[in-house]
């Protein structure tokens, strides 16, 4: 019997298993994992470095997931190719995996530019993997200067965890702003500040452009001397392998509301791959954790002939520093801005043709989920008191028909 | 599965539920000691329009997003009750950016706690039904609404 098999081990790949498992119990499931681990929870990566997460608590399922599921895990391999007309794909070692059908879930590899003298920095390091981390905390001393390149949340959050245990973090960015992809200017300069008074310094505009060992030479002119250098410019979604059958991809792997690539019988999900964002329309890469599992999970059930669609995927991000929290989802889309500001708290919700399509919040962040819940159901505005609802979140905005049906019965 | 439910006619926004929650939540004999003085943070909380008012606590969804949304693993489903597990949550506030019900709000050291339906504390059964003054809060057995 052919198995599904499944390229990747993170958490799409765990949903994945679980979506497969709704609707076939029988048939055996392949994962090839590159890293040495079970599922882990990657974004506890940077709870790991100060100290707030371990290894034990880090894994994403109990140790007898895989095998309470009748997966084998194939760990330290990767897949060389996809053969689709034969529906089999080549592992790194030579061998030749058929599969029933196959889910792409490979995630997304730091990308790091070739920077000159980069190859001479002795202690240099990416962050997104355990390894990463582990790696950057044994390094790390109470003395050690550290320049992280990418103001990102990736390098941020790095920053963060890596704060109690080094001496001093500088944070520099080509961007005029930190999180440049997820905040706008006005929230992007709290969350610097909160970042600042916990000891975090910024270059932003400004990047390395060369290393001569332990300095960097910013596109300004200044000089970072440092010990450890983290490069988290960005990521990039793994998609070669299918690019390289001739699957559709762009800035990942297309897919539709079926998580479906171009591919007969090869699904995708996770970082590695783009689908529709329904807060803006098009098609984009939502590279986060409640994606990927939304993803797998309905990739999975696909793959095993159920007949589930993924189509009110959309950014959302929780992100944290130092205690400040900025709750975002959606996009802006360019229409119109509600805006409440103090020193205290920043809330952000736009709106076009009639709905949210999107918000940001700082400082008050409760009930959060009913703005998120407005964009994801594309909730007409006009059928609910959003004069009341703009100032609270609160579900008495809603008709009592809605009422009734949010809490009347099981949901 | 039995589940919580308010009708909201019913509801006289007393908040009584609020301090029976944070009370059986609370791990102590006596409400007074438990809860004079200080701040409270129930796991139930009224939400009050201009002329009506509920009490509203997690709805144990059956495909529920703060669970699939958890970066921790911490919120997981045990026999279709939504538990978390305290030692494991790091505060990102995901849940609370996904629950469509703004059920969850996270306790004074910035860690998630939720309704778990007492079904762990000394109580035994939600405490919120059984100190609603006017049973607008009931337990039981329901299927979708209609």
């Amino acid at each position: 019997m052919r198995p599904y098999v499944i390229l990747g081990n993170g958490v799409a790949a765990a949903h994945c298993i679980e979506g497969i498992r709704s609707v076939d119990k029988e048939t055996p499931v392949t994962v090839v994992s590159a890293e040495p681990h079970p599922v882990y929870c990657r974004p506890l990566i940077s709870y790991y470095l100060e100290g707030r997460a371990d290894p034990a608590r880090m894994h994403y399922r109990p140790a007898e997931f895989y095998e309470k599921n009748g997966c084998t895990v194939l760990y330290g391999k990767t897949a060389a190719g996809i053969d689709p007309e034969k529906k089999a794909v080549q592992l790194d070692d030579g061998s030749l995996l058929p599969y029933a059908a196959l889910c792409v879930a490979t995630g997304s590899a730091p990308f790091v530019p070739p920077i000159d003298g980069l190859g001479g920095v002795r202690q240099k390091f990416t962050f997104l993997t355990l390894d990463d981390a582990v790696a950057l905390k044994q390094a790390a001393t109470k003395q050690s200067r550290v320049l992280i390149v990418g103001a990102g949340l990736i390098g941020l959050k790095c920053a963060e965890g890596l704060r109690p245990l080094v001496g001093e973090i500088t944070v520099c960015d080509l961007a005029d702003r930190v999180l440049s992809s997820i905040l706008d200017h006005d929230c992007a300069a709290r969350m610097q500040a909160r970042l600042e008074q916990n000891g975090v310094r910024f270059l932003l505009s400004d990047t390395a452009v060369r290393f001569e060992q332990n300095s960097a030479v910013m596109k300004s002119g200044k000089t970072v001397a440092f010990d450890l250098l983290v490069m988290a410019v960005g990521v990039r979604a793994n998609a070669a392998l299918v690019r390289d059958c001739g699957g559709k991809m762009d800035r990942g792997i297309l897919i539709d509301n079926h998580m479906r690539t171009s591919l007969p019988a090869v699904f995708a999900a996770g970082d590695c791959a783009q689908g529709l964002d329904a807060s803006c329309g098009q098609p984009r890469v939502l590279a986060i954790l409640p994606n990927a599992a939304l993803q797998g999970f309905c990739a999975g059930v696909n793959m095993a002939g159920g007949d589930r669609t993924l189509d009110n995927a959309i950014p959302m991000n929780a992100v944290g520093f130092f205690g400040l929290h900025a709750l975002s989802a959606g996009s802006g889309c360019g229409g119109e801005v509600y805006e409440e500001c103090d020193e205290r708290h920043l809330k952000r919700l736009y709106i076009k043709d009639g709905r949210l399509t999107g918000f940001m919040l700082i400082g008050e962040t409760a009930r959060a989920g009913i703005y998120t819940a407005l964009i994801r159901d594309r909730t007409p505005l006009e059928s609910l008191d959003f004069e009341w609802l703009k100032r609270t979140p609160t579900t008495t905005a809603f008709p009592a028909q809605a009422r009734r049906e949010k809490f009347g019965g099981a949901v | 599965m039995k589940r919580i439910y308010v009708n909201e006619a019913w509801c006289l926004g007393c908040h009584l539920c609020e301090y029976n929650c944070a009370f059986a939540n609370s791990g102590e004999r006596d409400m007074a000691f438990a809860l004079k003085g200080k701040p409270l943070y129930p796991r139930i909380h009224i939400e009050e329009g201009e002329k009506i008012c509920y009490a509203v606590s997690c709805r144990h969804c059956t495909d529920p997003l703060c669970v699939k949304s958890c970066i921790a693993a911490a919120l997981q489903i045990k026999d279709g009750v939504i538990c978390v597990d305290q030692s494991r949550c790091v505060g990102c506030l995901t849940c609370v950016l996904v629950c469509p019900y703004g059920a969850l709000a996270p306790n004074a050291d910035g860690v998630m706690q939720k309704c778990e339906l007492c079904l762990q504390n000394a109580c035994g059964a939600p405490a919120c039904v059984q100190g609603c003054p006017n049973q607008a809060i009931v337990y039981e057995e329901r299927s979708a609404a209609e």
